[in-house]
């Protein structure tokens, strides 16, 4: 019977791989020691004092102070588990290495189930379906889902960690509406011009470099592939030819519109790359093929560590940037785990990981001392309310003009989109 | 299995025929209730994989297609139920989508021709001339690399083909380029020339099967016989053999053609994103603007491509040969 | 055949020629998953063994493991049941519309992978009303499952139609002759017959679904990843893509016996 050999040989050959599968259960038992028992000692839900040891905790490394009080009503009507749309590198469970989602699961009894989204556009579709109970969006999708009636207002008095986020984060366009606030902000970032120290050793202080031309880098510039970029061509013209009128990259009137589109067409004769792959513009940054380029810090540091001769700096003209929200779905099956995601992921000491590991900088502002190399914070300008001033947060366009003006309608996301895509074939 | 062929419909097979004894007396009497109505039988064979194809696939096909008549309410980009053609016109006669998607059908034909190309002397080398005891190896590490994973291969093309940078721009040790460029001193760099190259790469397992099962049964006396005729190898190959392994390379280009012309991961990374190059990339970006009525617009062109291609190529024997 | 020396020299260096192009990038990737460097790109410098300790270490592709072969399993075997089911049909009987049943089985791999997950995402998320009752298919193991199926059966019918067409029937009628009922026809004879392309239909449909990326990505749902979502998503993820190329030769490595099987499966069912 060579038949039930083979047979035979296939099971040996599937069991090779469950064997491979199934033996690392032991291995990261030592983290769940912990009993799943709510902290039932917060009575007062209206001022909670998050400084205070709320979840202490034992690790195999010693203590660790997760500095989070959940709110008892909410804790009281956890449902178990919650479905969130995220980035990559937004929710860890220790699969991967780092784990916050194993202390609030211990916590809260919710167990966290993650759909990774590769692109803004990806999540809002996602939340379209009505399947999650939130989502981590970035600010060219916020107004999309406020618009759509995605995501709902929530309760401050439900949040314990909100007391601590940075004032300069609070209450913007992309994470509220009428006043009302629509997330809890994750982190913020600035998007970065890197250069090839080499190539430019006296170093840059301007974006010209990717717009004007004229330079080594000419042909070797590093564009991000987005609609979202449209902002940092308007960004440029704000200085470059003030007498277009633009005060918001984010508020174009259809000149202005125009005028952006056509100076991204003529960029293209400096791009050598549009990415949108983190690991790409690494890999491009070290191997000396793009010598200029807007990044995020994150990406400038991996390709340093990589050995990459490059330098960035926060142009002289600003930057466009991004602060992410947790947002609440409007029709959330699970609202009160993700009310309570929302508040821990904000906590310092989640917060504090979360974003260390992704590369930003905190939003909550007792984070700081809980990242595990201690100049994350400067490195990433966390505390320095300065260096945001002139960063133009990530934010969905609408026909109302953003900047006040009410003359004129501004042209829409969708369109900017629309835009892109045809600049792009 | 079996025992799943027959239970299925045993509820009537107990009750027509099943009253004597012995478990198998029913199964029994099924078997001859099926022989003496054969369209119970092909029902019952038939109208599982039918109706999942019917149902869940050709249902949903109709369903993408309708929606795409649907209009997007520009605010919060979702589908309305306000009735428009827009979207279909729009795909239909938009300029620089039709020159993408014709763009995209000549790549994946270059594909496909290429992968015939190498795939008839490759497998007529493994069927007909290697020595049988190295056949079954030489199959084997043919097919292997479809296991590696499409991911991984798309991303190890880019380690292939990357371009040298500036060596004092470079990292130490780095900027010679990818493992084309540092070792063979040649790469075609981030271009489309690398995007057939990837994709022949990815598919070209996909036309060696088919044509080397083709080239296993045909019986090499029918080769001998044409060159005993006197007919040069070239001729036996045009005359004789080509014909009989049409319906072969037709199956096998079913395989390269349409996987090459849904692609769009790979042609993004392979590209580094400089261009677009491919027409899935389209529907891919449409969709996330988001856009779902316009993105399913868009596929009305590959569906329609894909099934007159089908059509072809069921003319040329293919099916019978996947 | 006969041939001269030299055409046989030329084709066998053609074939020389195309092992190498296959196996030029899977040596890169095999390379590059023991350099020091984090990023994917070429010559990586030094050895190391980090990647293959932390991927070892990690749970992430493990567990993403676990899925892809928990999913591709079960969505094989339906593959495998509705593939024979229409294969023993066309085999045995004319009927009205018997020419489109290879074409509807074939659609599935032949349109791109992106119209399949679209429509399969459109339908999925939609509150169907059927009359009596209203049912969402929605997203989770479930709906990966029901896509993959779909796509796979196609590999499943060819082989077992293929084994089918190749075997005489006058086994069947020599054995309804020999005085045997359907069922033991079935188990003695038709069975062992397809037994082998069974096998090898369903390596094929397990390779298929295992390596999918573009149907899951628009059918999955949150709570797991399948092994090539997890690579994906650990090319965007800021640690080291080094882990994904630890674990395609690992997956590689371990492929190989299986993909022996799968060959010896098909060729071997000539003779059977």
């Amino acid at each position: 019977m060579r038949s039930s050999r083979i047979a035979v040989a296939l099971l040996a050959s599937l069991s090779i791989v469950a064997a491979a599968c199934g033996d690392d259960e032991s291995d990261s038992g030592d983290t769940t020691a912990t009993t799943a028992a709510p902290q039932e000692t917060t009575g007062d839900t209206a001022a909670p004092d998050t400084t205070e040891p709320a979840a202490p905790e034992t690790t195999g490394a010693g203590e660790v102070d997760y500095m989070w009080t959940p709110n008892a009503d909410v804790l009281a009507g956890a449902e178990g588990e919650v479905n969130i749309v995220a980035w990559p590198g937004y929710i860890e469970d220790g699969t991967n290495g780092p784990d916050w989602v194993t202390p609030f699961t211990d916590i809260t009894g919710c167990s966290v189930n993650v759909k990774l989204g590769a692109t803004s556009d990806e999540m809002v579709q996602l939340m379209q379906s009505g399947e999650y109970d939130g989502v981590s969006a970035s600010g060219d999708a916020t107004q999309r889902l406020m618009a759509g009636g995605e995501v709902e207002a929530i309760n401050l008095d439900e949040f314990t960690s909100y007391d601590d986020i940075f004032d300069g984060l609070k209450d913007q366009v992309w994470n509220s509406l009428d006043g009302e606030p629509m997330g809890i902000p994750h982190g913020r970032g600035a998007n970065v011009l890197v250069y090839n120290t080499e190539a430019f050793p006296d170093g840059l202080d301007s974006w010209s470099v990717m717009w004007e031309g004229g330079t080594d880098a000419d042909g070797a510039v590093s564009v991000y592939d987005s609609a979202i970029y449209i902002a940092d061509a308007a960004l440029w013209l704000m200085t470059a030819q003030p007498e277009l009128g633009i005060t918001n990259p984010y508020s174009l009137d259809q000149a202005q519109f125009d005028a952006a589109i056509a100076l991204l067409e003529s960029q293209k004769a400096l791009a050598g790359q549009y990415w949108s792959d983190y690991t790409v513009q690494a890999g491009s940054l070290v191997d000396g093929t793009v010598l200029a380029g807007t990044t995020w810090q994150v990406v400038a540091n991996f390709a340093a560590s990589e050995g990459a001769k490059i330098e960035t700096t926060k142009p002289k003209e600003g930057a466009t940037g991004w602060s992410d929200t947790w947002m609440l779905s409007s029709s959330a099956a699970n609202p009160n785990c993700m009310k309570l995601w929302m508040d821990w992921i904000s906590s310092p000491w989640a917060n504090a990981q979360a974003t260390e590991y992704f590369g930003e900088a905190p939003s909550n502002s007792l984070g700081c001392g809980l990242t595990s190399d201690p100049d994350h914070c400067t490195n990433f300008h966390a505390e320095d309310e300065d260096y945001w001033t002139d960063v133009w947060y990530w934010t969905t366009a609408t026909e109302e003009c953003l900047d006040g003006r009410t003359d004129v309608t501004c042209v829409p996301y969708t369109e900017w989109v629309n835009a892109w895509s045809t600049l792009r074939a | 299995m079996g025992e799943r062929l027959v239970d299925a419909p045993s509820l009537s097979g107990t009750d027509t025929a099943g009253r004597a004894s012995g478990p198998s007396q029913p199964v029994r009497g099924l078997s001859r209730l099926f022989r003496r109505h054969r369209r119970l039988g092909l029902l019952s064979l038939l109208s599982p994989p039918v109706l999942w194809m019917l149902v869940i696939y050709i249902g949903s096909l109709v369903l993408l297609v309708i929606s795409a008549f649907f209009a997007l309410d520009p605010k919060s980009q979702k589908p309305t139920t306000e009735f428009t053609t827009a979207n279909i016109t729009d795909a239909l006669s938009n300029e620089s989508a039709i020159r993408l998607f014709l763009q995209t059908v000549v790549i994946a034909a270059i594909v496909t021709i290429s992968c015939v190309l190498i795939a008839l002397p490759t497998s007529f080398f493994i069927a007909k001339i290697a020595p049988r005891w190295m056949r079954r190896g030489l199959m084997v590490s043919i097919l292997l690399p479809l296991w590696a994973g499409y991911m991984v291969k798309t991303y190890a093309w880019r380690a292939m083909v990357a371009p040298a940078g500036g060596n004092k721009f470079a990292a130490e040790g780095r900027g010679g380029g990818g493992f084309l460029a540092s070792q063979l001193g040649w790469t075609p760099g981030f271009s489309k020339t690398s995007v057939v190259i990837a994709l022949v790469y990815l598919w070209l397992p996909y036309m060696v099967l088919p044509i080397y099962a083709g080239l296993e049964r045909l019986p090499t006396s029918l080769l001998d016989a044409a060159g005993d005729l006197g007919a040069r190898p070239m001729r036996t190959f045009r005359s004789v053999i080509f014909p009989l392994l049409l319906p072969s390379i037709a199956a096998g280009s079913i395989f390269t053609f349409s996987l090459s012309l849904g692609d769009y991961i790979l042609p993004r990374l392979v590209v580094d994103g400089k261009e677009r190059v491919m027409f899935g990339e389209l529907i891919n970006s449409t969709l996330g603007a988001p856009n779902q009525p316009l993105a399913a617009a868009f596929t009305v062109w590959p569906l329609l491509v894909i099934v007159m291609y089908l059509f072809a190529m069921k003319r040329a024997g293919a099916f019978d040969n996947l | 055949m006969r041939t001269s020396y030299l055409s046989r020299l030329l084709l066998g260096a053609i074939t020389v020629a195309t092992l190498a192009f296959l196996y030029v990038p899977l040596y890169v990737v095999a390379r590059l998953s023991f350099t020091k460097a984090k990023s994917v790109s070429w010559p990586g410098d030094g050895w190391t063994l980090q990647w293959w300790r932390e991927a070892w270490n990690t749970e992430g592709p493990r567990e993403a493991l676990m899925r892809s072969v928990q999913v591709a399993l079960v969505a094989t075997l339906i593959a495998l049941v509705l593939g024979t089911l229409a294969s023993f049909a066309m085999q045995r009987y004319q009927f009205f519309g018997k020419s489109s049943v290879s074409f509807l089985m074939v659609l599935p791999i032949a349109l791109p992978g992106i119209v399949t997950g679209l429509a399969l995402q459109n339908t999925f998320s939609r509150t169907i009303d059927v009359g009596l009752f209203e049912f969402r298919i929605g997203f989770g193991f479930h709906s990966l499952v029901i896509a993959h199926a779909t796509f796979c059966v196609v590999v499943a019918y060819n082989n077992v139609i293929a084994r089918l067409r190749r075997s005489s029937p006058n086994l069947l009628e020599a054995s309804a002759d020999l005085g045997a009922h359907g069922t033991q026809t079935f188990r003695y004879v038709t069975f062992p017959l397809v037994r082998s392309a069974l096998l090898a239909g369903g390596i094929l449909a397990f390779a298929l679904s295992f390596d999918e990326i573009v149907v899951t990505t628009f059918t999955s749902g949150s709570g797991f990843l399948t092994l090539p979502q997890w690579i994906f998503a650990n090319f965007a993820r800021p640690k080291s893509p080094a882990v994904v190329n630890v674990v395609a030769t690992f997956v590689m490595v371990l492929s190989i016996p299986i993909a022996w099987l799968a060959q010896r499966l098909s060729d071997g069912g000539a003779d059977t």
